[in-house]
């Protein structure tokens, strides 16, 4: 079975929600939408004060090329435009709605009908998306529409379609991928047309072997798409350790992204979202999110409007346990903490994880034994090492030349080291600070 | 909300590895050696092994107390405790108790110690003291008790080990090679030498346990056993005064270095390829060391020389990184 060639770990898989099938949650009372809840530029609010709007309304213009619209999900009165607390932590401008009654924009196919013709060229296709608003659903949450209209001088060979869900007690892609295969491969087939390819793979790892058969039969009967069933590895599901598990390359250092080896990748997820954006002209107004933990009652998927306070998830589990000390918007490995529970759901919240008291604690570091276990494990093969003990000494200059820009933050270095040395806290200090001088660098030429 | 949560970078996960759990995989995969020596060489085994390791816990915990003054002591983490196995296996049964904790002095208050303790010494501490002990003190450290002399302990009766026939040889003693021990004895143990490194069957039983329980890789001590192998062997096949490569394979520290010393986490090397370039250097060091050197063993000071090599190799042995593989 394939996988990809560098370092990695194998964490315990502890997805408990996996046999949950996905449940539509209920409405919130208000919901709200930041503006930037992708990469690229802020989007720019077209909506005031007072405005009433319906399910499907566009509520934010794209802010540039690399940025997205938003939608709202619900019907009812925008009552402010002012920040929320996201997942990220930082405070970021958001259109806040009451929610009054659930009604939908015209011309939104929300029958469950399936519609696999379609006569779009690569064009359309991408301004559909453009204009949905799609962005990669796996989490990182770059705008589809850029990832399909590669820079000049290079093609795409392939479409990489990934289902791998690497992080343990996440289950929303594999329920999807159970539950919607037919949507999700006439999503594949319009991005490979959206890409101008005739090649599809979808990578999904062993433990989802429900999946695989599933997928298997039914991409039968789609000429050009291949499951790729993958050995268990963290962190497969990145978009570079993906393509090389796939397709046996390598994407080189940064500046150079994945179309620069032929592949074009995106999450099941997204392939969904392409599908109810192009065939049923249904812009991004929902998600699959995992709500999940050892002490959560109920472990749960459920299809969630975007802009529903991450509350509201936890009560329709179960509510939250007594013993809860840390509240994560993703997975264990490279989710983000919550400071507050109204943090809304964005595009890419991809689970809500919730430890217990005891596991949430970090132990305390001990020296560094040089044990080289962060090099063995380092997907990026990188010296995680060197690069935190040179972050904190502030040499940026050494950790530069040592490629820190190159790091993907999948944890491994920190997940596996014995001393448990904060490793990964400091690389990303020397990641932010290697960035800026590097534009500035850059931005002098 | 009233909740106060816990907010952290991610991974907010850990893999459950522990410095503890590979220090004290270590010490289970030295018992099997242990064994042997208490089996071969019986009461003053005991004794020396016992000295040696209180000496060395109780060294590291006196001067993290006293001289460090730090608050939290390492005592327990067990890298004292290997410090002092492997100083004891690196001993003859026979040797004066004074000697040895001498030795561990040296070994944890020189060794390790002023460097700053656990993951900064530069060369290996159990190392540190044995050559200090073989220098400081040259006859006592190189008079080996016979095997199965059990309720010996300094008036153990001494021989040769196979390694000083093997330099006899050398020296043009003919037939010093064939009053060597059998392949079969030397691989089991049974045979004069350091209480720890006879029974090169146990040491490698400790290296298939480290191996299985991933506490080490397997880079180092395969290349400086091969490279042992090859040396030996051409210098064999050149000039038969020269022992047999299965005989270098099987005499003297080789097997205690290659698997235990040389592997030690903090002195060697950081990468792959670096560990190999660094295992291939000791075998050469040591076959060098042992055919043309004063001392017949040559193992320690190998080991100790490419210690002090680690930084730079760990400078210009870079792992492979990601996107230097070209296309398929």
């Amino acid at each position: 079975m394939k996988t990809f060639r560098i370092g990695g770990v194998h964490p315990a898989e502890n997805k408990l929600s996996a046999a949950a099938a996905i449940e539509v949650l209920g409405l919130p009372r208000q919901a709200v939408f930041p503006l930037s809840q992708h990469i690229g530029a802020p989007a720019v609010a077209i909506v005031k004060r007072g405005d009433k709007v319906k399910v499907g309304t566009k509520i934010a213009e794209a802010g540039g090329f690399v940025s997205a619209a938003v939608f709202s999900s619900v019907s009812g009165t925008v009552s402010k435009i002012d920040s929320v607390t996201d997942a990220s932590g930082y405070r970021k401008p958001a259109v806040f709605i009451d929610v009054e009654d659930d009604e939908w924009e015209d011309g939104i196919d929300r029958s469950p009908e399936l519609v696999s013709a379609c006569s779009l060229s690569s064009e359309e296709i991408i301004a559909k998306i453009k204009n949905a608003g799609v962005v990669g659903m796996g989490g990182a949450c770059f705008p589809t529409h850029v990832k399909l209209s590669p820079p000049p001088g290079v093609r795409a060979e392939c479409v990489i379609i990934n289902g791998v869900e690497c992080e343990p007690y996440l289950t929303a892609d594999h329920r999807l991928m159970l539950e919607k295969p037919d949507q999700i491969l006439v999503g594949v087939e319009l991005l490979m047309r959206a890409a101008k390819v005739n090649r599809a793979y979808i990578g999904i790892e062993a433990n989802k072997a429900d999946a695989i058969r599933l997928l298997t039969e039914k991409a039968a009967s789609h000429p050009g798409i291949e499951v790729v069933p993958l050995q268990m590895k963290y962190p497969q599901g990145g978009e570079k350790q993906l393509i090389d598990a796939i397709i046996g390359r390598q994407v080189p250092a940064p500046p150079a992204i994945p179309i620069h080896v032929g592949a074009v990748v995106q999450n099941v997820g997204t392939a969904y979202a392409v599908y109810e954006a192009v065939q049923k002209n249904k812009p991004l107004l929902e998600r699959v999110v995992t709500v999940t933990g050892r002490s959560v009652k109920h472990p749960s998927n459920f299809l969630t409007r975007i802009g529903t306070p991450v509350s509201q998830l936890i009560e329709a589990a179960g509510g939250l346990p007594d013993n809860a000390g840390k509240v994560i918007s993703g997975g264990p490995m490279m989710g983000k903490a919550l400071a507050t529970l109204d943090a809304p759901v964005c595009k890419g919240s991809s689970g809500v994880l919730i430890m217990d008291d005891e596991e949430a604690r970090r132990a305390e570091p001990q020296p560094c034994i040089r044990c080289a276990k962060c090099v063995s494990v380092c997907p990026m093969g990188l010296e995680p090492y060197l690069l935190a003990t040179c972050s904190a000494r502030g040499d940026w200059e050494r950790v530069e030349h040592e490629m820190i820009l190159s790091c993907i933050e999948c944890g491994s270095c920190q997940f596996t080291c014995p001393s448990h040395r904060p490793m990964l806290d400091y690389i990303r200090l020397g990641k932010g600070k290697v960035g800026a001088i590097v534009r500035a660098r850059n931005a002098k030429k | 909300m009233a909740n106060k949560f816990i907010v952290s970078l991610s991974p907010h996960v850990h893999g459950g590895d522990s410095v503890k759990r590979n220090m004290y995989g270590v010490i289970i995969a030295l018992i099997p050696a242990l064994l042997v020596s208490l089996l071969v060489f019986g009461v003053g085994a005991a004794i020396v092994t016992l000295t040696s390791v209180a000496a060395c816990v109780f060294f590291e915990w006196a001067i993290t107390k006293y001289i460090l003054r730090r608050e939290r002591s390492t005592v327990t983490d067990g890298s004292a405790a290997i410090t002092g196995l492997l100083l004891a296996f690196n001993l003859p049964s026979n040797l004066p108790v004074w000697i040895v904790i001498i030795g561990a002095l040296v070994a944890i208050g020189v060794g390790k110690m002023t460097f700053g303790g656990l993951g900064c010494n530069p060369f290996n501490p159990a190392l540190v003291g044995r050559v200090f002990l073989l220098i400081s003190f040259p006859v006592q450290m190189t008079s080996w008790p016979r095997a199965g002399q059990w309720a010996e302990y300094l008036d153990a009766e001494t021989g040769a080990t196979p390694l000083a026939l093997m330099k006899q040889a050398i020296h043009g003693d003919a037939d010093a090679l064939s009053q060597l021990p059998s392949a079969w004895d030397m691989f089991i143990g049974n045979a004069p030498g350091c209480l720890g490194e006879i029974s090169a069957l146990a040491l490698l039983l400790g290296l298939a346990y480290m191996l299985w329980k991933r506490i080490i890789t397997w880079h180092i001590p395969v290349s400086i056993l091969a490279t042992v192998f090859v040396c030996a062997g051409l210098m064999h096949w050149a000039n038969p005064v020269y022992a047999s490569p299965v005989q270098h394979l099987l005499s003297g520290g080789l097997m205690l270095g290659a698997i235990f010393m040389a592997t030690d986490y903090v002195t060697s090397p950081m990468t792959h390829k670096g560990m190999i370039i660094y295992g291939v250097a000791i075998g050469f060091l040591t076959v060098v060391i042992r055919a043309f050197g004063s001392y017949p063993e040559g193992m320690s000071f190998a080991i100790l020389i490419m210690n002090a090599f680690t930084p730079l190799i760990n400078t210009y042995c870079k792992p492979k990184r990601f996107g230097e593989v070209t296309k398929k």
